[in-house]
């Protein structure tokens, strides 16, 4: 029987549940010695830093060393591909960033040591909202273009106009492990680090720039994650760097882990996103011409917010076709935290717009949003405003009827008017909304991945890959491909720990990708080992090579049979390798940055859900009733952990849009640094109703055993709760169109609410 | 030792200017998952950081370090209790139980046995606390513990959904497996009545 495919529990199941599956900060008691850091931060979010003395830090009890820019052999520069991220700024760019470290016996003596440090700063005035830094000019790249046919003529000859701006907050990750790096030297002059890093091979190019050394001298192992969701693709690397130099200056082992206040104040979190629409569109609801622009507030660095805009310009088609259109996208500098990839990848925040766009259309010509959705959806052969043909847009179509038809959605919404009659005070919405999200890196170049498969004698297997595990399931779904790639059970497989000393110039485990690339690389070595297998067994079989069948640890040919093991012990005697590599990069796919055009995705994922919620009119407080979820993960490798990611994104992405709210003060300070200030998804957010289906007979051929992508796309799901409260919204009013920011905060709904009575009122 | 005798003696034997800086080691005995530990540590070290730091049992998590995730849930004489915000000399002469200590003898508890069959992480990082506060959970309920949803007080009331969502309202999972976890304290605990 095929591993893949079967319900299997996480790969870590049993060490989760008894503790001892281990995480970076778990490691600390195997390192003797070990020094913490601690930062000296900013008060202020920009300002020039004039002198440090740095001497009072070191007649501190416990304080061992002081890092400063006169420590760094190499450039003390982490910026991971513009080099802006000063580690020792003489320019501070957001409130509480590090000007240096100290390094102590505990995590308080350093923390006693930084307060001991006496810094001059001249403090300047910071650009903390998007719209003073547009107003200042100030932005880190030239605006990004994206269009398709002669907008301005297509917007004049519509029949319909409207205009718009909407508000949408970040998000921090919260990851429940915050960041987490330990460095120390080892045995033979080399630096090596555990690091809770989703991109090993960046972490090690980083620490290698800093130190001044070739990469051979760095090696980065990640065990896994307590949590990552892009917050640690690029932003595990700073924490890194620092634990190296520490280690590399005082030759002891050098921790840093940043408590959560300190994570919260100091890490980029989900952008927050300024938009600015005009659509033109038919008497049916049909668009016709679309003017966006997205204004990102990318914070003080460069960081990932290129590629994040281009995706939310790429996504801000979700599902529909745009006849003419023309994006705008823009990365704005203000002085805050630099906002990194966080799940979605800059996809919900386009996908927001163009579902609010069409909630507004169905409004203003009094037709159901569904059905102006509907009309709007792609037919096989359209192109999307990059270019890229939108393969299996019929897909779209079949979940839509398919989950309208199992939610009950038509009697519901029957149903829901009801309610809303007969209740003055409290009103219900329920909204379907689909998703469509591209499946592959926009940067071509980081579609490859490589994978080390050792065989041992007794028949035991070491799996080796690129992929970092965070919760998804990575290593479930490996481990699944690579006992049916060489047909050994389960047990005979040891996944290893990602390390930059297995396999070499490893892409970030990120975009979704991280099974179709780093399982298809494992595919490819299993069938290498296969190939040298498979004659050894034939002779011992007395059969041709293609009739002998690997399952199971038992290699079969019609009546015969021997075990793995002995077939391998066979072949260690014929003096045949038993060790091999896999790599693999996806075909087809192509993109040209200066035009927006190309054909960047090597598929997509759909799926749609229907959501129900209920608003109470005096406080706008609100409550999710009932979700209904079909998600497109093509065959399923692993149920149960699709089934994880779909309901974890989808609450994820609830969180987004009506919970987690991040504010900054004029000062540039985050006020919500904590999770007592920062309201995440909990028990009671958990819909009362919550059913979920992986669609069936939907092999995606090409990608990795017929699956499909599953990481992020179910996060952009949560947009149907969005939108079904702005129908509970409207029905306080007259039906009229809603304005809502974003997030959906019981605040913002109860103002939106009376705003609506209002309306109503007046009309 | 409750807790208001604890801080008075923590005052009466502890020169305030040197907090600044560092107060003396006391020795202390923990009794932890059944065994007697001997302890040096400083008054104000949290039940936390000795677990982790000091007895290197680091199943016991910190997510935020300030009793709003708990990710630190730990049990103490059966009861569950947020470890960041206990310090550790409050719990000698108790019996603290983590998550390495409930399985007995290499056979999971049942519940640890559900998490694994429910899918009730992703992660992994919120578990050893969300399974810790469930145990507890428990014994509050047993006890005819209410809670804020319990409609008539301790009479007979049922584990129903609104009141486990309610009673583990206090442990996050970022990762948003909490359907499997509700699955899992199903498996073991369905229609368990008061």
């Amino acid at each position: 029987m095929k591993s893949a495919g079967q319900p299997m529990a996480h790969e870590s199941a049993g060490g989760h549940v008894t503790g001892s599956a281990l995480y970076t900060d778990d490691l600390l008691s195997r390192f003797p010695g070990v020094l913490h850091a601690w930062p000296v931060m900013s008060p202020f979010a920009y300002a020039a830093v004039l002198t440090i003395d740095t001497a009072p830090a070191l007649a501190v009890a416990g304080v061992v060393a002081t890092l400063t820019s006169s420590d760094v052999p190499g450039e003390g520069d982490t910026g991971p591909n513009r080099h802006d991220e000063p580690l020792f700024p003489t320019e501070v760019l957001f409130h509480s960033q590090p000007v240096m470290w100290v390094l102590g016996e505990s995590l308080e003596a350093a923390r006693l040591g930084t307060a001991a440090v006496l810094v001059r700063y001249e403090e300047r005035t910071p650009l903390v909202s998007i719209e003073s830094a547009i107003q200042a000019d100030s932005f880190h790249s030239p605006p990004l273009r994206l269009s398709r046919g002669d907008r301005a003529s297509a917007l004049a000859q519509s029949a319909h106009r409207l205009k718009g701006e909407i508000h949408i907050g970040g998000q921090e990750h919260f990851y429940l492990e915050t960041q987490a790096a330990i460095a120390w030297l080892d045995e033979s002059g080399g630096v090596a680090l555990h690091s809770s890093t989703q991109h090993p091979s960046e972490t090690q190019e980083i620490v290698a720039r800093v130190l001044g050394v070739a990469k051979h001298q760095v090696t980065v192992e990640c065990l896994r994650m307590g949590g990552a969701f892009g917050g640690k693709e690029v932003q595990a690397n700073t924490w890194a760097a620092v634990a190296a130099l520490g280690a590399q200056k005082t030759g002891r082992p050098v921790s840093v882990r940043l408590p959560r206040r300190l994570d919260m104040m100091l890490t980029g979190k989900r952008h927050p996103f300024l938009t600015k629409f005009e659509v033109g569109f038919a008497a049916d609801g049909k668009l016709e011409a679309l003017h966006l622009a997205l204004y990102a507030d990318a914070g003080w660095s460069l960081d990932l917010s290129e590629p994040i805009v281009w995706r939310a310009m790429f996504h801000a088609d979700n599902c529909y076709f745009l006849p003419a259109v023309d994006i705008t996208g823009y990365v704005v500098k203000t002085h805050k935290t630099s906002q990194t990839a966080f799940r979605g990848f800059g996809g919900p925040q386009g996908m927001l717009v163009i579902e609010d766009i069409l909630d507004r259309i169905a409004r203003t010509l009094q037709l159901p949003p569904e059905l102006v959705r509907q009309r709007n959806f792609y037919v096989e052969g359209q192109t999307t405003h990059y270019g890229q043909t939108v393969k299996d847009a019929s897909r779209i179509e079949r979940i839509w009827n398919e989950l309208k038809s199992t939610s009950n959605f038509v009697a519901r919404q029957q149903q829901v008017a009801e309610f809303n009659e007969q209740n003055e005070h409290h009103k219900r919405g329920i909204a379907i909304t689909p998703v469509k999200f591209g499946i592959s890196f926009t940067a071509t170049l980081f579609n490859q991945a490589g994978a080390t498969i050792l065989i041992y004698r007794d028949g035991s297997v070491q799996v080796n890959h690129g992929g970092t595990e965070m919760g998804q399931g990575l290593q479930t779904k490996i481990l699944q491909i690579a006992a049916d790639g060489l047909g050994v059970e389960l047990g005979a497989i040891r996944i290893m720990p990602t390390s930059t000393g297995k396999v070499p110039n490893t892409s970030a485990t990120a975009a979704s990708s991280g099974t179709d690339l780093n399982g298809a690389a494992v595919l490819d070595a299993c069938a290498k080992l296969r190939a040298v297998l498979a004659p050894v067994a034939a002779s011992m079989l007395n059969c041709l090579p293609d009739e002998v069948h690997f399952e199971q640890g038992i290699v079969l040919a019609a009546q015969q049979k021997a075990t793995f093991a002995e077939v391998v012990e066979a072949a260690y005697r014929q003096r045949l390798p038993l060790f091999a590599s896999g790599f693999y990069k996806t075909p087809e796919i192509h993109y040209d940055p200066k035009t927006g055009q190309g054909h960047p995705f090597y598929y997509y994922a759909y799926g749609a859900a229907v959501a129900e919620v209920e608003v109470d009119g005096f406080t706008g407080d609100m409550r999710t009733l009932r979700v209904d979820i079909l998600e497109d993960a093509g065959n399923s490798i692993s149920p149960i952990v699709d089934r994880g990611q779909i309901e974890g994104g989808f609450i994820q992405g609830a969180g987004w849009l009506t919970l987690e709210e991040l504010v900054w003060d004029a000062k540039g300070r985050l006020a919500t640094n904590g999770a007592s200030t920062y309201k995440l998804p909990s028990w009671m957010e958990l819909p009362e109703v919550f059913n979920v289906g992986i669609l069936e007979r939907a092999a995606e051929p090409g990608v990795v055993l017929g699956s499909k992508a599953v990481g992020e796309p179910p996060l952009m799901l949560a947009l149907s709760v969005r939108e079904a409260i702005r129908g509970a919204i409207a029905a306080f009013g007259d039906g009229g169109i809603v304005e809502l920011d974003s997030p959906a905060t019981p605040e913002r709904i109860y103002f939106a609410c009376s705003k609506a009575r209002g309306q109503a009122e007046d009309a | 030792m409750p807790l208001a005798e604890v801080i008075l003696c923590c005052k009466s034997k502890t020169n305030w200017s040197a907090m600044t800086t560092f107060t003396e080691t006391q020795s202390i005995v923990l009794q932890v998952n059944g065994a007697r530990k001997n302890l040096s540590i400083e008054p104000r070290v949290s039940l936390l950081d000795a677990l982790r730091d000091y007895l290197h049992l680091t199943g016991t998590k910190k997510g935020c370090d300030q009793g709003a995730c708990g990710a630190c849930t730990v049990l103490v004489d059966g009861e569950r209790i947020n470890s960041c915000l206990a310090l550790a000399i409050q719990y000698e002469g108790c019996d603290i139980v983590t998550i390495e200590g409930l399985a007995n003898a290499g056979e999971l508890h049942p519940l640890q046995q559900a998490f694994i069959d429910q899918d009730g992480f992703q992660c992994g990082y919120c578990t050893p606390g969300q399974i810790c506060s469930v145990v507890g959970m428990m014994t509050e309920f047993g006890k005819g513990a209410p809670s804020a949803v319990t409609k008539d007080g301790t009479a007979n009331s049922e584990l129903t959904e609104e009141e486990v969502r309610e009673r583990m309202s206090g442990n996050l999972c970022r990762c948003g497996a909490y359907v499997g976890i509700r699955d899992a304290i199903k498996q073991v605990y369905g229609g368990r009545q008061q």
